[in-house]
């Protein structure tokens, strides 16, 4: 799984069957301490997250299918969680949204 | 899955059986800013993308499953025409 913060939402209208009904977002990979790392995805969402929410997204077909109980999707990229904390040694972070 | 432009199309007479009747399309992959980023991608259509529209596309081996003949070499697939992108500042 990826640390990614929510930064934005995506809407498709003409899309492929499997995305129908799904909510779409962009998500940029992040390190622990909140800085990018790497270039944004979109994935989609199952935890009902928004923007500016510090999340968990899996970037694996084979995961994402359990994830949307689908199979032989083309979709591999899904937020699976919301971050509400990250604990790093002593250190605490709390990064839910005030 | 990631962002793209499509800025053309490729047209292939000869081609492994299992894309005949897909149409490919050239499309430029995009930063967080829609600006032009990393080397253009040639991706099968599945919506009937056409040059000027951002897509959604996605890369790897799950971009087969997006064919109707999903036992395909294809390594990436436009899945959806963006109607409205939303960012923010986080």
């Amino acid at each position: 799984m990826i640390l990614a913060k929510v930064t934005g939402t995506v809407v498709s209208t003409a899309k492929i069957r499997q995305l129908e009904g799904l909510k779409i977002l962009t998500v940029q990979p992040v390190h622990p301490d909140g800085s990018p790392a790497g270039k944004q995805l979109v994935a989609v969402d199952t935890v009902q997250a928004g923007t500016g929410d510090e999340v968990l997204i899996i970037d694996e077909g084979g995961s994402a299918g359990i994830m949307l109980e689908m199979s032989s999707q083309p979709i591999r990229t899904v937020i699976a969680a919301i971050v509400d904390r990250i604990d790093i040694m002593n250190e605490a972070k709390d990064v839910r949204r005030k | 899955m990631k962002i793209g432009r499509v800025t053309g199309t490729v047209v292939c007479t000869r081609k492994t059986a299992s894309l005949e009747g897909v149409k490919f399309l050239l499309v430029q992959p995009l930063d967080d800013t829609l600006q032009g980023s990393g080397v253009p991608i040639v991706a099968c259509d599945t919506v009937q993308a056409g040059q000027g529209d951002l897509v959604l596309y996605e890369g790897g081996r799950e971009a087969a499953l997006a064919l109707d003949n999903w036992f395909n070499p294809a390594d990436a697939a436009v899945l959806g025409i963006i109607d409205q992108y939303d960012q923010v500042d986080v």
